[in-house]
């Protein structure tokens, strides 16, 4: 069983890095997506039956390829419409042999073409999210159903709908001209964002897939940037993702309740980690073509290479949310600028800053947790308890509402023990 | 691959007096022609406004009946359509994309073709 064990383990691994090559390479071979995906799961049984004896060969990826092939010709043998096709994937994998592992002439493009269709703006962002992690990511549509929270059904669900409407409505397989890339890969990069949220706003007592999500996302970025090296939005989304993730042990305490960015214990941070991300980012700002991915992502480099919360350099952090907001106009960035602004120049300024966002961050919790810490600074404590208890009203993340109970309770208690 | 294009709107400025409405008019005429000549568009045709219509509807049990008016009353009503012919549905988004009328919104819908090979 042990050895059983292993080897599954192995394949899984395998599997994370081959399966989306595999998968992309006999999609645009046979262009029939389900059959691609049997293909890549008959090949995986296979392997299964074989390597316990054998042992994992020295090139999985092309072991399973010509596996893959195999089963293919088995079963279109009788499918004239495929003859074409299979003549195509034999020449193809002959030619490949071994270099598959390492990115031969099927390699990188397939997955690029395999990437722009699934994050095809024809397709919604529901089936472009389970699509990406299932073809790419290399998920099992159980795990996918796991990381989100709904039933497996309903993903299997969306992703035969999806996959239909691909072949029906003749969603084609290829890398966007260069008119349409911008906004294709803004596309793209905004489901490996979402994908990496799901995960990275997920608390300790979530689910384990559901936490890795981050990770999953994290992994197919950094694909992207080696697939497209020349597109700096792709590298500066990598390091957000990067300087997210290398804090990420500092983020919760050991009861679980988040431990918000001037309370971390930066000695946790993840050194290496960080200088690795801020020189990704240096690389695609000197491409010279700034983006809202690049600029988050700076805004979070000064604060992962300030030794302290109060050493932060604000002006550079106002100075960088002002960039933001010339790109993306939004009252979410308007607010985080406002918070940075309290730190430059006082929490009266930064009300001030924020009241005008009222009527259109009402329903979003953060706006009334900022509100509530910056009344808190100006000793108005009862209005800053009212807008955490409206904070708390509007948000389900158990370790966000742990931290708003808490300070609810803080402040009954020092109101209750101070002379009235 | 050949889709439909059903061309909407909001049928409120359609009585074509200003000089502007002639403008844009003349746009789509010259727009439609370029794409038929070119074989992308293979036919359509303008609709008269949806107060024009009548709707039949037919009961499970194979009764009948007639009512004034289209399918559904929304905001946008079908002004028209086309059949298009293009390679795949990103050649007909882009087609779509290029449409000179202001304010409107297009459906792309591939057609059921029972010959077709894959």
């Amino acid at each position: 069983m042990t050895q059983r064990a292993d080897v599954d383990a192995r394949l899984e691994a395998v599997l994370r890095e081959e399966r989306g090559r595999l998968t992309a390479a006999l999609v645009r071979i046979l262009r029939d997506w389900d059959l691609a995906e049997e293909l890549v799961q008959d090949a995986a049984v296979s392997a299964l039956e074989h390597w316990p004896a054998d042992g994992v060969p020295d090139n999985p990826g092309a072991w399973l390829m010509t596996a893959a092939r195999r089963k293919a010709v088995d079963r279109l043998r009788r499918h004239t419409r495929y003859r074409e096709r299979m003549r195509q994937l034999t020449a193809e994998a002959t030619e490949m042999g071994a270099p598959i592992a390492t990115g031969g002439p099927m390699g990188a493009d397939d997955r690029l073409r395999l990437l722009f269709t699934c994050c095809h703006p024809a397709l919604n962002r529901e089936a472009q999210v389970a699509l990406t992690l299932r073809t790419i990511g290399g998920l099992e549509t159980a795990a996918v159903a796991r990381a989100f929270l709904v039933p497996e059904a309903t993903i299997a669900q969306r992703l035969v709908r999806a996959k239909r409407k691909i072949r029906d409505a003749a969603i084609p397989y290829r890398v966007p001209d260069a008119s349409e890339l911008p906004a294709r890969l803004g596309e793209v990069l905004r489901v490996l964002y979402l994908i990496f949220n799901e995960g990275y706003l997920a608390s300790s007592g979530d689910a384990g897939e559901r936490r890795e999500l981050a990770r999953d996302a994290e992994w197919l970025t950094s694909l992207l940037a080696r697939l497209m090296p020349d597109e700096p939005e792709t590298l500066g989304l990598l390091a957000l993702m990067r300087l997210h993730l290398a804090r990420s042990d500092a983020r919760f305490a050991a009861d679980g309740s988040l431990v918000l960015l001037p309370d971390q214990d930066r000695s946790l941070w993840d050194q290496a980690a960080i200088g690795d991300a801020i020189e990704l980012l240096a690389r695609s700002e000197r491409m010279g073509r700034p983006g809202s991915y690049q600029l988050q992502a700076a805004i979070l480099g000064v604060h992962a290479t300030s030794p302290a919360w109060r050493a932060t350099s604000w002006s550079a952090i106002v100075g960088l949310y002002d960039a933001l907001h010339r790109i993306e106009p939004t009252p979410v960035v308007a607010l985080n600028r406002a918070l940075a602004l309290a730190e430059r120049d006082g929490p009266a300024d930064a009300l001030a800053a924020i009241e005008p966002l009222a009527s259109r961050l009402d329903g979003y919790h953060l706006f009334h947790a900022a509100r509530a810490e910056l009344l808190r600074r100006m000793d108005r404590g009862a209005e800053a308890l009212a807008a955490d208890s409206r904070a708390l009203e509007l948000t389900e993340n158990p370790a966000e509402r742990r931290l708003l109970e808490m300070r609810i309770a803080q402040a009954g208690s020092d109101r209750s023990g101070s002379p009235t | 691959m050949k889709y439909m294009m059903l061309i909407a709107d909001a049928e409120d400025g359609m009585a074509r007096s200003t000089e502007e409405e002639q403008a844009t008019y003349g746009r789509i005429g010259a727009w439609w022609n370029e794409h038929t000549t070119a074989g992308r568009i293979i036919e359509g045709h303008e609709l008269q406004p949806s107060s024009t219509a009548t709707t039949v509807r037919i009961a499970p049990d194979g009764g009948t009946t007639v009512t004034d008016g289209p399918f559904a009353e929304g905001k946008e009503m079908v002004g028209g359509y086309g059949i298009l012919d293009v390679p795949d549905l990103d050649a007909a988004l882009a087609l779509a994309a290029s449409w000179p009328g202001a304010a409107s919104s297009l459906e792309i819908r591939p057609i059921v073709e029972r010959d077709a090979t894959s």
